[in-house]
């Protein structure tokens, strides 16, 4: 195998070395992962000239040598420790990856109704090996997309959740994803499989115990069967020099409902490609995010909602508040398919700048192909009102504090759609902290 | 209680207030009253401290304190309080959490203990009979689709849940219905004490109906230029404006 592309010289090294180690993937997998590192050879890492990374500079990741997880030793974590980075409490069906590895230690597996599979990957090659085989790497654009490249040549273990068809959970699954090792590569798959009507929550938690410079890799497929309603939640705070780079991909088949809710706090660089594709008619949408940035943090989203097919809705909602120098990139693509009639597609994109420091890039992209349609979009961005401000401290809260609780209000809107209860305290928690502490804001209605 | 002596404000270079002097008394309500453009609004706004009104000269002085070296939140948390003309719009911020922080921010500064939110949602709601609001408004952004009216009624309720030793209303009346000037002007009588002082700043009579008033002072071309009781304001209301240019104009 040769290289071609930039960077991607000590990746093959360790691709060579997995193949020939004691790992027994089974030929398909073995064939895809092959495939998929020719894909990532040859194009390397993305540089500012690709049209999709144009504001998102790729020179310091592609630089550093990452060891892969496995070539490293995970600090051995307390119980303590874990449950204090989870969200949700130990009621809560729960995996933990450490560095990407699963965790079975720390993971709590609870009966799930009805058949329901809550499992480390590696497991599910064989207990649901039909299943693996049919979604594993069929939806995550990796042939497009190099970091879903990455993760396909190196899949080895990860997330496994298949929710058959008429199940509901009413607890949230929560898949714990811990950072440790400085200078670790770790790529985390994941893998939902949500039958016909089964309804429940997915949350992934990314968490950094280092400061130190690591790659998080982490790739999600997501497929909402017919009827299927699910809910994802995304919350991530990395260390402060850690790359989060993040490929999301929810396949919603015939009148499914979909959400996804990212919350992005940590990483020096954090990077999601999230696609939503309707491959069935009456499918509902709903995409939000919200990230809080300082310092030299720079946050890129790239969302596509793909309406494929006729009466599709979809709503994306995303705020960013940025501060230090901190800086955004937005590409909200939404494409309209020609036989997508009755689409009803609305995008909002907004930011927040605290500092003169920030730069913030946001493009909608609407490729509408059909003609009974209805598609919104508006992005804004500008700095609190000076009138606000002066309104508040008019009634005696100081500069500092007004501004706090004018930012607070700003991402409120995407908070109020959380319903889940430890998700909507912890980021009422984190924004406080974020945003520092506010003298009687909290947990008023 | 407020004193101020040969004031001029000025608004993007350009003077507004010029050389105003007034005096209030605690537990007096004076009204001030002009023709549209004659400074009554960035009177209120200057004693508020808003950063774009810069005063140019003249002192005032609010319990025996320089008000003008004050900031804003430091006249706020002395029990000054502004209901604002144009009462501005929060989204995202609800108004209980909002009064909770004003609340705890004046308690704080008076050495008092913090309210936790059962105790300010059992005051808010009090208050709230006050002015007919629904509970629901508490749990509504700031000002955020709210009507004129509302709006109004909310800077009322504001007023009456911080308890300000001196309310200046900005023109709180205008705009309003009957029920609602009535509401409005009850939340005023209900302030009133021996020991607090209220401006209404008005360019109608109409609210003195329902507010009588111990002093009525006529702002024309940014200074007061008549004082009398509250006859002068069925004076005004009868007769105009014009009548005071002329005066101005003669002793000029």
């Amino acid at each position: 195998m040769t290289s071609i592309g930039a960077g991607t010289d000590r990746y093959l090294a360790e691709f060579e070395s997995l193949e020939r180690g004691a790992d027994r993937a089974p030929a398909w997998l073995a064939a895809l992962r092959r495939e998929a590192m020719a894909r990532f050879a040859e194009r390397g890492f993305p540089t500012t000239r690709d049209e999709d990374w144009r504001y998102t500079n790729l020179g310091p990741l592609a630089a550093t040598p990452f060891r892969a997880a496995g070539a490293v030793a995970s600090l051995n974590l307390s119980s303590e420790t874990v449950d204090r980075a989870a969200i949700g409490p130990s009621a809560w069906p729960r995996l933990v990856f450490v560095d990407g590895r699963y965790a079975p230690e720390h993971s709590s597996r609870q009966r799930l109704p009805g058949g329901a599979c809550l499992s480390s990957l590696a497991e599910a090659m064989t207990t649901d090996p039909e299943l693996v085989q049919r979604h594993l790497a069929r939806h995550a654009h990796w042939d497009a997309d190099v970091f879903a490249a990455l993760s396909t040549a190196f899949v080895q273990d990860g997330a496994f959740l298949h929710i058959p068809a008429e199940t509901a959970i009413t607890a949230p699954i929560e898949l714990l994803l811990l950072t440790t090792v400085p200078g670790a590569l770790a790529q985390p798959r994941i893998l939902v499989v949500a039958g016909p009507h089964s309804r429940f929550t997915v949350v992934e938690r990314y968490v950094g115990l280092t400061d130190d410079m690591c790659f998080v890799n982490a790739v999600t497929e997501m497929v909402v069967g017919p009827g299927a309603s699910v809910d994802h939640y995304v919350l991530q705070e990395q260390g402060a020099s850690t790359f989060h780079m993040t490929t999301i991909h929810a396949a919603l088949e015939r009148d499914s409902a979909f959400s996804t809710c990212e919350a992005t706090f940590g990483a020096r660089l954090a990077r999601t490609t999230l696609t939503v594709r309707f491959g069935g008619e009456g499918g509902r949408g709903s995409l939000a995010g919200l990230y809080v940035t300082s310092g030299r943090q720079h946050v890129d989203h790239h969302v596509t909602v793909d309406h494929a097919v006729p009466r599709c809705s979809s709503r994306q909602l995303y705020k960013g508040v940025l501060d230090g120098s901190a800086r955004a990139v937005f590409n909200g693509r939404v494409i309209v398919r020609p036989d997508a009639q009755k689409t009803d597609a609305s995008q909002t994109n907004k930011h927040l700048l605290l500092s003169d420091g920030v730069e913030v890039d946001s493009k909608p992209q609407l490729e509408i192909f059909a003609d009974d349609v209805k598609c919104t979009h508006g992005a804004a961005e500008g700095q609190l009102a000076p009138e606000a401000i002066f309104y508040l401290r008019s009634r005696g809260l100081d500069d500092t504090a007004a501004r706090r609780l004018l930012t607070l209000g700003f991402v409120r809107e995407v908070v109020d759609r959380i319903t889940v209860e430890p998700i909507r305290s912890y980021l009422d928690r984190t924004l406080e902290a974020r945003l520092g502490t506010e003298r009687g804001s909290k947990e008023m209605p | 209680m407020l004193s101020i002596r040969d004031l001029s404000v000025g608004v993007e270079g350009k003077t507004i207030v010029r050389h105003l002097n007034l005096e209030v008394r605690a537990g007096e309500v004076d009204a001030v009253m002009g023709p549209n453009g004659s400074g009554k609004s960035t009177l209120a706004q200057a004693l508020a401290g808003h950063p774009a009104y810069a005063v140019t000269g003249g002192e005032v002085t609010y319990l025996g304190r320089d008000l003008l070296a004050m900031s804003p939140e430091d006249r706020a948390r002395a029990g000054l309080f502004l209901a604002f003309q144009y009462p501005i719009e929060i989204p995202g911020v609800s108004n209980a959490a909002f009064l909770k922080a004003a609340i705890n921010e004046q308690r704080a500064a008076r050495g008092l203990d913090e309210l936790d939110a059962m105790d300010v949602l059992e005051r808010l709601e009090q208050k709230l009979q006050l002015v007919e609001m629904d509970k629901s408004f508490l749990s509504r952004p700031v000002n955020e689709g709210f009507s004129g009216g509302e709006k109004k009624r909310n800077e009322i309720l504001q007023m009456a849940v911080l308890e300000p030793t001196l309310a200046i209303l900005d023109e709180t009346d205008s705009g309003l219905d009957i029920d609602a000037l009535k509401i409005v002007a009850q939340g005023v009588n209900r302030l009133r004490r021996p020991d607090n002082a209220i401006i209404l700043v008005t360019h109608y009579q109409r609210i003195l109906q329902y507010v009588e008033p111990d002093h009525v002072h006529v702002l024309f071309d940014g200074r007061i230029v008549k004082s009398a009781g509250k006859e002068l304001a069925l004076e005004l209301e009868r007769r105009g404006y014009d009548w005071i240019r002329d005066e101005v104009g003669a002793v000029a």
